[in-house]
């Protein structure tokens, strides 16, 4: 146990190193910094009110008043763009981290106790089965008013559409999850630890949990892509935020039917959208090469 | 001296005479040629008795004609018949239950046959037939008899006085079919007559010659049309299908169409295909009016069951002072510059129109006074809270605001919401999917009739000329309620006896300048209570080429109506 944490902080160092080899990781890395610093920070240095509608202004080009012009009431676009990032950002990252919690939970569940399998496994099909659209539809009918009342009609949206979210994304990371550990437990180390008498649940943390982290990097990752787009979708629908609260999916909507006239409305927030879900991708990609166990190995020699 | 006058008028006729001959033989039918037409709605019928789609009624309206019809500015207008009947010229009864028409002389089908009042009492007997499922039946209603009493003379009895009797055989979607062709089509039998339902012979400017259902329709000038000078086209292409933009491109942009249909285009991007100077947009408005509805109840989720009903009047919206402030607030032709160009003007009157219809109390709205709004307020003891907000005894000006999804109702939304804020109102915006909202689904939340916000914005017109049924929509009673299942018009849950009862003058008087005063009336009761406000009056946008001429657009009735004045300009 004395010899544990040196050999915990080489591995960790490893991962590190692994990650910063992998150029595609480390670049998505940056923009995600960048992207985060823009949408948190950035509202402290262009501090223009992203709902302030100046008519006058309206479909201006880039200047140095509005560097990324004006939309079509005269609203700021780079303050739009701020604030909608920072919406989207945060549905996107809490309903990934919700759907990675309930999927991981029930994977590793389904795969480690093998009479919650069969159920948990129908449970998945079920929600495999949902329409998500009409569910959402359902959902927004009956919480709505009381989560409105409650807190708020964005803030009310949000822990709404967060909550919806987590609970119809979880079942691939579930599936991939159960798999994986399946193959996991069955492993050599494993047997050898339960041969020693670890408790279950210690060997699910500290000997599976840790193996099966690359399957669930990749999910989150998409997870995260998928929630920041469905969330447009909710948007376009009418279903989300109020109109007038800007995010990414808004934006985009909004700016289709100017697209031949001002396709630079149309550029922002799509490419916004698309580089924050390419950089998620790829630091997923990155991290799991660098966690993959099997990488580990060949270098295990040079440690 | 007054043979001297004689002879000069006679001189003076001869000269009248001799340039209408010229004039005539300049004036050939079918001098100019070919015209197309691009509707972006491909027809797949040419009988409006079996299609309730508009492409297909205007379409039709080419080769069949109704006795009467209304023109560019909403008037009726006798077209097959001699005159308009009326109860001052005798054609409606004193007890307004028969209507007597009176064909034109010497009108010949195009076939050649002459038009005679069977042919329309037959076109009734059609639509009317119960195994038919004829689309326009609702023309027909409170009919019980039409009967040809002479060649030329054909007479409609209703079961009810009717006080406004030109629902059947008026405008495109009651026209009059020949007996000939359509005898042996009645009831079950009329969707199977294939060759009549794509060919129909009629009285129209152009016959048909060739139909390919949801694609083209090709027609030549009919040889038998009433006006030998016309139509001024020798043939006409009728395409179908595609988009509004590319129906715009088409005439605008690259000229390959003379005409184009209703072009629903964001003002931004038509004018951006005008400037490419190969044609014009016209605009025309009809009934269709934009407007906010206020709710006159409380809407709160508190009171449960009686939500939104008039159980519980509203805190705030209640007060009229607070609704007008609400409407001054608003600059209705940023609104339409916004929104929707040349297709809209701005409103101050739920009946915009036909002309005499439309108030001319009201054009003050036409100015936006946010000062004027903020005193109102403060008078009405409505003052600015610590946020801003303005309030009275705990109640706070705080708006709910619904409407569909669509993206200028959004931008409207945003910017009224800025006006109201500019005079201390606090406004939520929500929008919900148009499907839902106007799906009158009793078991959601969401629907326009259960109205659980403080305002709502959505437009609304009525067919024809008449404004009587949609003036009834704000009967008391009429609003919807969980007793009703949430049917009914009364958004705004308006009750006013003085407002019952010149609807119950209305049904019951039949001189239409006397039904327009009472129209009148009834538009600045709603609009002046500030139960209603109207934001837009919206139009019909289409386009032609520039050598296309005698276009004249029309919202009430088929938008080719007069295409056999239709020209080509050199």
């Amino acid at each position: 146990m004395v010899e544990a944490v040196p050999v915990r902080r080489l591995l960790e160092r490893h991962v590190v190193r692994q990650f910063m080899r992998h150029k595609g990781a480390l670049l998505g890395f940056a923009f995600l910094v960048f992207i985060l610093a823009f949408v948190v920070l950035g509202p402290l240095i262009w501090t223009l009110d992203p709902q302030f509608i100046d008519i006058r202004a309206r479909n201006s080009g880039m200047s140095l008043a509005h560097p990324l012009g004006t939309d079509q009431l005269g609203r700021d676009m780079l303050a739009r763009l701020m604030a909608g990032g920072r919406a989207s950002v945060a549905v996107g990252a809490a309903a990934m981290l919700l759907s990675l919690l309930i999927g991981g939970l029930v994977g590793l569940l389904a795969g480690f106790v093998r009479w919650l399998d069969g159920p948990l496994m129908r449970l998945t099909d079920l929600f495999l089965a949902l329409p998500l659209l009409p569910l959402l539809l359902v959902v927004i009918l009956l919480f709505r008013e009381a989560l409105r009342a409650a807190f708020g009609p964005e803030a009310g949206i949000f822990i709404l559409m967060v909550a919806v979210m987590g609970i119809t994304g979880w079942m691939q990371t579930a599936r991939v999850v159960r798999g994986e550990v399946l193959t996991v437990k069955e492993r050599e180390f494993v047997v050898a630890a339960r041969s020693v008498g670890v408790p279950e649940h210690r060997i699910a943390g500290r000997h599976v949990l840790p193996n099966v982290l690359s399957p669930i990097m990749v999910s989150a990752t998409l997870g995260m892509a998928n929630a920041i787009i469905t969330e447009s979708a909710l948007s376009f629908l009418g279903l989300g935020f109020p109109s007038d609260f800007a995010t990414w999916g808004r934006l985009l909507f909004d700016a289709t039917d100017y697209l031949q006239q001002y396709p630079g409305r149309v550029l922002w927030p799509g490419l916004a959208i698309s580089l924050t879900v390419l950089s998620v991708n790829y630091i997923g990609d990155g991290l799991r090469d660098s966690l993959d166990p099997r990488s580990r190995s060949t270098h295990a020699g040079n440690l | 001296m007054r043979i001297y006058t004689m002879r000069l008028a006679g001189l003076a006729m001869l000269a009248v005479g001799v340039l209408v001959v010229s004039a005539a033989t300049a004036a050939e039918r079918g001098r100019d040629g070919h015209v197309s037409i691009i509707y972006w709605q491909a027809p797949s019928i040419l009988n409006p008795y079996l299609s309730g789609g508009t492409k297909d009624i205007e379409a039709a309206s080419i080769v069949l004609e109704p006795l009467a019809r209304f023109d560019a500015s909403g008037n009726l207008t006798p077209w097959l018949a001699a005159s308009v009947p009326t109860v001052t010229n005798g054609g409606v009864s004193a007890d307004l239950r028969t209507v007597t028409w009176k064909l034109r002389e010497g009108l010949r089908w195009s076939d050649g046959s002459p038009v005679t009042a069977a042919d329309v009492a037959f076109t009734a007997e059609y639509c009317r037939d119960p195994a038919g499922g004829c689309s326009q039946l609702a023309r027909f209603d409170d009919v019980t008899a039409v009967e040809a009493l002479d060649d030329l003379t054909v007479r409609i009895t209703f079961g009810v006085p009717k006080p406004y009797p030109y629902g059947p055989f008026v405008g495109a979607t009651s026209p009059i079919l020949q007996k000939a062709q359509f005898g042996d089509c009645k009831g079950a039998r009329a969707p199977e007559c294939t060759e009549a339902n794509f060919g129909p012979v009629g009285t129209g400017p152009f016959r048909v010659t060739g139909f390919r259902p949801n694609d083209v329709i090709s027609l030549e000038a009919n040889p038998n049309y009433r006006d030998p000078a016309k139509p001024a086209f020798a043939t006409v292409t009728f395409k179908g299908g595609g988009d509004a933009a590319a129906a715009g491109r088409a005439v605008l942009a690259t000229g390959e169409f003379d005409y184009a249909w209703n072009l629903q285009l964001s003002p931004e991007v038509l004018k951006g295909m005008v400037a490419a100077g190969k044609g014009n947009v016209v605009s025309s408005f009809g009934t269709l009016v934009e407007r906010l509805v206020v709710n006159l109840t409380d809407p709160s989720p508190k009171r449960g069951e009686a939500r939104s009903t008039r159980a519980h009047p509203h805190p705030f919206l209640a007060d009229r002072a607070v609704r007008k402030a609400l409407s001054m607030a608003i600059d209705r032709k940023l609104l339409v510059e916004i929104g929707y160009g040349q297709a809209g003007r701005p409103a101050c009157n739920v009946v915009p129109a036909p002309e005499m219809y439309a108030s001319k109390a009201n054009d003050d709205c036409l100015r936006q006074d946010i000062e004027g709004a903020k005193r109102l307020l403060d008078g009405a003891g409505w003052r600015p809270g610590p946020d801003g907000i303005r309030q009275k005894d705990g109640v706070r000006l705080s708006i709910l605001y619904q409407t569909s999804t669509n993206a200028v109702r959004q931008d409207f939304q945003a910017l009224i919401k800025q006006w109201w804020s500019d005079i201390g109102i606090e406004t939520e915006l929500r929008n919900i999917d148009a499907s839902v909202f106007f799906g009158g689904d009793p078991g959601s939340p969401d629907t326009y009739q259960k109205f659980f916000a403080d305002i709502e914005m959505y437009a609304n017109n009525f067919e024809g000329a008449d404004p009587e049924s949609y003036l009834g929509a704000w009967r008391c009673g009429n609003e919807p309620r969980p007793a009703s299942q949430w049917q009914g018009e009364n958004m705004p849950r308006y009750c006013s006896e003085a407002y019952d009862r010149l609807l119950g003058e209305m049904a019951v008087t039949g001189e239409i300048s006397e039904r327009a005063r009472l129209a009148r009336r009834m538009n600045d009761l709603l609009v002046q209570d500030y139960v209603l406000i109207p934001l837009v009056h919206r139009g019909r946008v289409s386009a032609h080429a520039r050598s296309l001429g005698g276009v004249r657009l029309n919202t009430w009735d088929s938008e080719i109506w007069n295409i056999a004045d239709w020209h080509r300009v050199r």
